[in-house]
């Protein structure tokens, strides 16, 4: 690694203030962040870890929704998450017991990995990310493989999730890394259903709305029976191809839909 | 340069120390706790296991600086007062849960943060578990059945060697 300082606010204004000198990057978990440092692949001068900032811990729900904190990590959200029980199960299976101990939904989501989870489920469920800011609806905080609407030094303070009446996150997992080589979200509200993919687009992210309204009208896999998706844009790497990742976008997108409770 | 403070294996110590350094750099080269190993360095193999504040992380994906007021502890943490092996140690060596020893720290680690919230896991909630920690010489069953004894259970039913 290069050599840098860490700092350790304790509060998100002194994080703020932090974050706005030269080449300061927060630092969530550190679940990837650290790996990147390591390769030399980053050279921040100071790291702010958000670790140490109580206010933007914890799981609260109230009136339909679930508001999880940017520094919650993802055994918090799989144990207090039960209000929303297919984002609880996401959370649990995210890496491996210690990784979910460090890694937090603020760093996953500012971080937006093309194969990440809690993205989809932020997406599928149109949820409201707040900063330290503003507030920014998933659909316009998603903009591509590692970007986000994000401006420098902005602080992922919580998520906020509407609980749908019915939902399933199903991820195919890369055998070696067991990252989604494809993950779907389905999440059915009253008046619409959402579905969002991780894993496949080269663009990150990203609903499938062929599916959307083909579910609204009758929330059953077979619904989905006439639809394909190409593989024009997926990723295609020694993984798996984009055509064999498009076909996966379908085949789990029935699942999360059978699954869904 | 940061000056951190915490308290390891009941201990507490107060070091200067660079942003980058790693809990493993920390633990191994400036306490000189080396029964915590570095396997991969990539958050991968779980080796590192050590407990902040009670709760299992992998030490080569932390900084020392973020564990600043926290309380660790580390495989040297497990023995009896008297200095023999603790339950969990004791199990993996009566169970040959064990061949060359390098992941054990980890394991051990890892089978007392399960144990703690899970004092009765299910073999497949203890292989569950396991999953970020590898080890190479057991194929893992003499694991799983040590830390099936470690907490009191019958181990007739896991799988042989």
């Amino acid at each position: 690694m290069y050599s840098f300082d860490v700092e350790r606010p304790t509060s998100v204004a002194d994080a703020a203030t932090a974050l706005g000198k030269e080449d300061a990057q927060a630092l969530g978990g550190g679940q990837t962040l650290i790996p990147t440092l390591k390769q030399r692949l980053a050279s921040p001068s100071v790291l702010v870890s958000l670790s140490g900032i109580d206010e933007i811990k914890g799981v609260s729900s109230d009136g339909g929704k679930i508001t999880i904190g940017g520094g919650t990590n993802h055994a918090t959200v799989a144990a207090e998450a039960g209000a929303y029980a297919a984002l609880a199960d996401l959370a649990n299976n995210i890496g491996d017991p210690a990784v979910r101990n460090r890694g937090t939904i603020g760093g996953s989501l500012a971080n937006n990995d093309p194969s990440a989870c809690y993205p989809a489920a932020a997406l599928a469920s149109g949820a409201t990310i707040t900063t330290n800011n503003r507030d920014i609806a998933a659909d316009d905080y998603f903009q591509g493989m590692f970007t986000t609407a994000l401006e420098e030094g902005e602080i992922v303070t919580s998520v906020s999730f509407p609980v749908p009446e019915a939902a399933s996150y199903q991820k195919f997992e890369q055998p070696a890394s067991r990252f989604s080589l494809v993950g779907v979200f389905v999440a059915k509200y009253a008046d619409s259903v959402r579905v969002a993919v991780t894993g496949a687009s080269e663009e990150g992210v990203f609903r499938w709305s062929e599916a959307e309204a083909a579910l609204s009208g009758n929330f059953s896999a077979d619904a989905l029976e006439g639809l394909s998706v190409s593989g024009d844009g997926m990723i295609s790497d020694l993984h798996g191809s984009g055509d064999y990742r498009a076909h996966l976008v379908k085949v789990m997108t029935k699942r999360a839909v059978a699954a869904a409770s | 340069m940061t000056e951190v403070t915490m308290v390891v294996n009941g201990k507490s110590v107060t070091k200067s120390v660079k942003g980058n350094t790693l809990m493993t750099e920390f633990l191994r080269e400036e306490l000189r706790l080396t029964g915590t190993h570095v396997g991969c360095d990539t958050s991968q193999c779980g080796a590192c296991v050590v407990h902040v504040n009670g709760e299992a992380v992998k030490s080569c994906t932390m900084f020392a600086a973020e564990a600043n007021g926290a309380e660790v502890n580390t495989i040297e943490s497990m023995e009896n007062p008297d200095g023999s092996l603790g339950v969990i140690q004791q199990a993996f060596q009566d169970h040959h849960g064990l061949q060359c020893g390098f992941c054990t720290p980890g394991m051990v680690m890892s089978a007392a943060a399960l144990l703690k919230d899970n004092p009765k896991p299910s073999e497949a909630e203890i292989r569950d578990y396991l999953e970020g920690n590898i080890c190479r010489c057991t194929g893992y069953h003499n694991i799983v059945k040590s830390i099936m004894a470690a907490s009191g259970q019958d181990v007739s039913n896991i799988a042989a060697e």
